[in-house]
């Protein structure tokens, strides 16, 4: 390195060698010393949260995986094995036990190809709507539209099959068949809220306003609260609505008042230029809507509309308070069998981490869409 | 339409015609539709509850309110006993609700503030670890974050009679957190009237300031004076009339403590919980109304001669807080919402009284959900009214 | 929104078109659905949760499972329908269930004001209280001043609030959701006792790590019968349910055991009082809209009240508890089956 420059010699202007930058500016000691240790503060705020981390991860990882025992029958097993062993860690045993419990519920056993079926479906329909580089997309979104109903028609039996009643459906299964409903049924109703909101109409416009205020402004377990002890009342004497079903018109009209926000946002956002050249070109309301105003105002609310989705998929855990089983209810469920007393810590963990990769899965795809879809003006 | 041969001609076009080509006619069509629809609705599920509810001998009446409750509640703010009406026990239920909303927002705000601030800061590794924690916490449901915190409260905390003491005034247990509870003597209203003074000569001194610097350019330094005036008066005020104020301490007795302001496990792990799950979120919102200000407006502020500080407070908060507030009184709305989750690790809100035992114990739903969503529903009207205020105040004046 | 509301009117129209037969009598409704809809707890050991497979097992699930043999003729045709102690009585008010087997209290509101019609007494309980050993304390008196954790929307808060109150000492209740959840918070020590039944306080007891450092005191503070509730005003399906209960006690007085029923429903037997069971004698089965044979296919299924009894939560199992007042009032006990004839 340092041969480059010799000592003392003297160079004409313009023929001086380019010099290497300081070692302490590069490389891991430069990297370190700017973005760590830059001043006094940040070095105090370095420290600090070195040592929060030295705290906080050896032991998470020493219970999570280093000292967990993912062998055994029962609790005193687990207890045992890692008395031998001196330290104290997760009990994965007990979650491999109820894997089938937490994934199915309780779908008949010979029944769960259906399930397994209906994953792999979903999977498949949602791959034309998320990746526009899909051979023949228009017609495979076709298809994705109609995915719901089969998947519906197929856990619950149609095509012949026997029979599934919906308080079989439990876990995982569970929170994806409210989610995906949910999300599925929310999205017209929500477009068709909002533009009910913007309408010209004024009975209309309160009808909606009044909806999406009502709905917005109460809490969604008081709304489950309301699907599991009142709506029966509501009905014709002597007529029962199964359970499943009323929790998930409940949220479908919970999540589509807060799109009918997201999607007003958007349409607020279309210049009022767009609406006047569309009724100079002599387009109807539904046209005009159609062709120029809902596609602008869809694409701006994109990043709204999956941060709803985002948060009803993580409202399902709310059903496990009106005694539907869902990841957490199973788990509680099974805390309730003497052989797993006490290990309420590995449910919440596991179910955390069920909830943390999908959810971020939803939340980076969001991402990429707004960067996209930013095509800038 | 509008044509004059059109309206002699419209008496002869029937009203099918008319509902379908006339836009006028069609509109009120569609909504006389919808309302009647709607109408409809209702009538239809009001007489089907009528119904059914004769049907098994139940009435709607809210006579069971002045019955007595029948149950205890572990944290009540007003006098509340098994005796008590059920009335009472809901106003026990929403003050415990607006407690947790209150601390909870503001807690949430102090939190997502620094947070927010942290994300951009220039130190990689505060930077990560904050948005690693953002995103853990963004992305797992508020009712496991509540379960987890409870769960931590009370497995890892002392018993009572092992409990972390500060200086033997404040005790740490996992049945709560003691501290000594402050009890005044009747001189102390003169304390309360000093205090109410200083903030009326700060809002006073404000306005006073700012005329000043208006007409003059000179800069009083308004905040220290209005920090004086709020408290050191007060204090000055209470040694005067002889500190007409004690503390009753906590002390272990038998099972417990006694005595004291306790705060439960229940309620600090919801608030907090609460808190800090609202405040990744609100980090976020901080974050993108900080970076919204175009870079432009610091270095203008520079060039102005104006010191960082200042630039901040003066001339970049101002602005990212018109970016942040809407956002953010979404997420005041949602704690406050989110709080009904209390029922999962049994804190007394609103929906555990009133909508929960009451409602169990007597076995009126009707008349129990009713006041809950009623009452949910007001918070949130609330709220988002004084929101509004505020954002129409803080709304940039078009020139 | 209007389609939606237009959808919910037609829909609701459709229904009640469709539905007109459904409020003819629930026994009816049971037969006719092929399914019998019986509302249980969402988990207490012993009595009703789910096992490892997701079947369901206990005490109160038998007695669903022997109504749902007498009435369709297969034990396996009951839809479980898990509730907490908060949504039970709705569910059955609603009609989301038929028959509530969740160890629920008898009590006069609960019978009058709530509109059920209780059935009988399946379970002789009583509420009592658990304390860790270390404590010292031999009697509820002493608990002044105590946190005590207590399950939501049940009796047992009521009657808490009522001895402490009588007694004159001061307490913290510590509510809670679900039994599991109160063990939880009563190990951690965030309360000092735990009180409920007590065959639910033994069975938590049984599941500890160390059962011998806690003790259950000796003050039975409330009388608990349990038992089976129907909808008021349904006496057709209230006979039927209520027989079905009164025979398994029954049963076990006369002996008729799931391994010998079927042998002495065909051969009969010299005991007039078993032939009238078995449908030898009389026509008991038409008298509660079944045929003749509804007790047999109820006790092959699971058995007599006491086999139910020692496989779900007798001494041979996790939880231990002996017969005591729940044995035959030829044994010492007070249960006490109306006789069948």
């Amino acid at each position: 390195m340092s041969s480059v420059v010799e000592e003392g010699k003297t160079y004409e202007p313009g023929t001086y060698p380019d010099l290497p930058p300081p070692p302490s500016t590069v490389g891991i000691v430069g990297w370190v010393r700017e973005n760590l240790l830059s001043s006094t503060t940040n070095i105090v705020i370095t420290v600090l949260t070195l040592y929060f981390l030295w705290v906080i991860l050896p032991p998470s990882i020493n219970w999570l995986f280093l000292n967990a025992v993912f062998e055994g029958a029962s609790r005193d097993e687990c207890r045992a094995i890692m008395r031998e062993a001196g330290a104290s860690g997760a009990c994965w045993a007990f979650i491999g036990h109820r894997f089938e419990l937490f994934v199915y519920g309780f779908y008949p056993v010979e029944e769960r190809w259906r399930v397994d079926l209906s994953f792999i479906l979903m999977l498949a329909a949602i791959v034309p709507v998320l990746w526009d580089k899909t051979p023949q997309r228009g017609k495979m979104m076709i298809g994705s539209a109609l995915a719901p109903f089969v998947i519906g028609w197929l856990l619950i039996g149609g095509f012949g099959l026997e029979t599934v009643p919906t308080d079989k459906f439990g876990g995982f299964m569970l929170t994806l068949v409210i989610g995906v409903t949910g999300i599925v049924g929310s999205l017209p109703l929500g477009i068709a809220l909002a533009l009910g909101r913007q309408s010209h109409l004024p009975a209309l416009r309160i009808v909606c306003v009044v909806f999406i205020e009502f709905i917005r402004g109460v809490p969604l377990i008081t709304l489950l609260f309301v699907a599991s002890t009142m709506l029966n009342y509501f009905l014709p004497p002597g007529t029962t609505f199964d359970l499943l079903l009323r929790v998930l018109i409940m949220v479908t009209l919970f999540a589509a008042a807060y799109l009918a926000e997201v999607v007003r946002g958007g349409l607020q956002a279309i210049p009022k230029g767009q609406i006047e050249a569309a009724d100079a070109m002599g387009l109807k309301y539904w046209q005009s809507m159609r062709l120029i105003i809902l596609p602008q105002a869809l694409k701006i609310s994109i990043p709204g509309i999956v941060n709803t989705f985002i948060g009803l998929y993580k409202d399902t855990t709310l059903v496990i308070i009106i005694g539907l089983f869902d990841p957490l209810g199973v788990g509680r469920a099974s805390l309730a069998d003497t052989k797993w007393q006490g290990l309420s810590t590995e449910v919440y963990v596991f179910v955390a981490i069920f909830f943390f990769v999908s959810c971020i899965a939803m939340s980076r795809y969001s991402l990429y869409l707004e960067k996209k879809l930013h095509t800038g003006h | 339409m509008a044509a004059s041969s059109a309206t002699s001609e419209s008496g002869r076009q029937s009203l099918w015609y008319r509902i379908f080509y006339d836009k006028e006619t069609r509109s009120t069509a569609i909504q006389v539709l919808t309302l009647t629809l709607l109408f409809a609705f209702f009538f239809y599920i009001i007489r089907n509850a009528v119904i059914n509810l004769e049907a098994i001998g139940k009435g709607y009446s809210f006579k069971f309110l002045w019955e007595p409750s029948n149950y205890d509640i572990n944290q009540t703010l007003i006098e509340y006993d098994s005796r008590s009406p059920h009335w009472r026990a809901t106003i026990v239920g929403i003050l415990n609700t607006l407690l947790v909303a209150v601390t909870g927002i503001i807690i949430a705000t102090v939190v997502g503030f620094i947070m927010g601030v942290l994300r951009l800061s220039h130190n990689w590794l505060i930077n990560k670890v904050v948005y690693v924690y953002i995103e853990y916490v963004r992305n797992v449901p508020v009712l496991l974050h509540i379960l987890m915190v409870h769960g931590v409260i009370v497995n890892t905390l002392p018993l009572p009679r092992n409990a972390i003491s500060i200086d033997d005034t404040f005790f740490l247990t996992n049945r709560g957190f003691y501290t000594p509870k402050p009890l005044f003597e009747p001189a102390m209203w003169a304390v309360f009237i000093a205090f109410v003074v200083g903030i009326v000569f700060s809002i006073w001194f404000n306005h006073y300031a700012k005329k000043v610097q208006d007409a003059t350019g000179k800069i009083y330094p308004v905040i220290w004076i209005s920090l004086a005036a709020i408290i050191l008066f007060p204090i000055l005020v209470y040694f005067v009339v002889g500190s007409p104020m004690s503390f009753e301490m906590a002390e272990l007795r038998g099972f417990n403590f006694k005595g004291g302001l306790v705060l439960r496990p229940e309620y600090l792990a919801l608030t907090l919980a609460l808190a800090l799950y609202t405040a990744a979120f609100i980090a976020e919102i901080v974050r993108a109304g900080i970076q919204a200000i175009s870079h432009g407006q610091t270095e203008a502020s520079y060039a102005l001669g104006i010191k960082p500080n200042r630039t901040m407070r003066l001339v970049i908060i101002p602005q990212a807080l018109r970016v942040i507030i809407p956002p953010l009184s979404s997420q005041y709305l949602n704690l406050t919402k989110n709080s009904s989750l209390a029922i999962a690790i049994g804190y007394m809100d609103i929906v555990a009284t009133i909508g929960g035992i009451s409602l169990n114990q007597t076995g009126r739903e009707m008349e129990c959900m009713t006041i809950v969503l009623a009452l949910y529903l007001s918070f949130s009207l609330m709220i988002s009214a004084f929101m509004n205020w505020y954002n129409k105040k803080m709304k940039l004046v078009e020139r | 929104m209007k389609l939606f509301k237009t959808l919910a009117v037609s829909a609701a129209v459709a229904m009640a078109a469709t539905s007109g037969t459904a409020s003819a009598g629930t026994l009816e409704d049971v037969k006719a659905r092929g399914e019998l809809n019986c509302i249980v707890t969402t988990g207490v050991a012993g009595f009703a949760a789910p096992n490892d497979a997701g079947r369901w097992e206990g005490f109160d699930v038998d007695f669903c499972r022997a109504t749902a043999a007498a009435v369709l003729g297969d034990a396996d045709k009951v839809k479980f329908v898990p509730t907490t102690g908060k949504t039970r009585f709705t569910a059955l008010n609603a009609g989301e269930g038929d028959i509530l087997y969740r160890n629920t209290t008898i009590t006069m509101s609960r019978d009058a004001d709530l509109k059920l019609t209780f059935l009988g007494v399946n379970y002789y309980d009583g509420q009592g209280f658990l304390v860790p050993k270390a404590l010292g304390v031999t009697s509820a008196k002493q608990l002044d001043g105590a946190s005590v954790c207590i399950q939501t929307g049940t009796t047992t808060e009521l009657n808490l609030a009522d001895y402490f109150r009588a007694n004159g000492m001061s307490y913290e209740p510590v509510t809670i959701e679900t039994n599991e959840e109160g063990q939880v918070n009563y190990l951690a020590g965030r309360c000092d006792v735990y009180t409920t039944d007590a065959s639910g306080l033994a069975a938590t007891r049984s599941s500890f790590d160390n059962p011998n450092a806690h003790v259950i005191l000796p003050e039975i503070i409330s009388k608990e019968p349990l038992g089976p509730a129907v909808r008021q005003g349904d006496d057709a399906w209230a006979d039927t349910a209520r027989w079905v209960l009164n025979v398994l006690i029954e049963a076990e007085e006369l002996g008729i055991t799931a391994g010998n029923v079927k042998g002495l429903a065909s051969n009969g037997s010299n005991n007039p009082a078993i032939n009238r069971i078995t449908g030898v004698e009389g026509s008991y089965g038409e008298m509660i809209g079944l045929d003749k044979d509804w007790a047999v296919r109820a006790i092959s299924a699971v058995g007599n009240y006491g086999e139910i009894f020692e496989r779900n939560i007798g001494v041979n199992t996790p939880l231990g508890l002996a017969r005591g007042l729940n044995a035959q009032w030829t044994e010492g006990g007070i249960l006490y089956a109306a006789p069948a004839r």
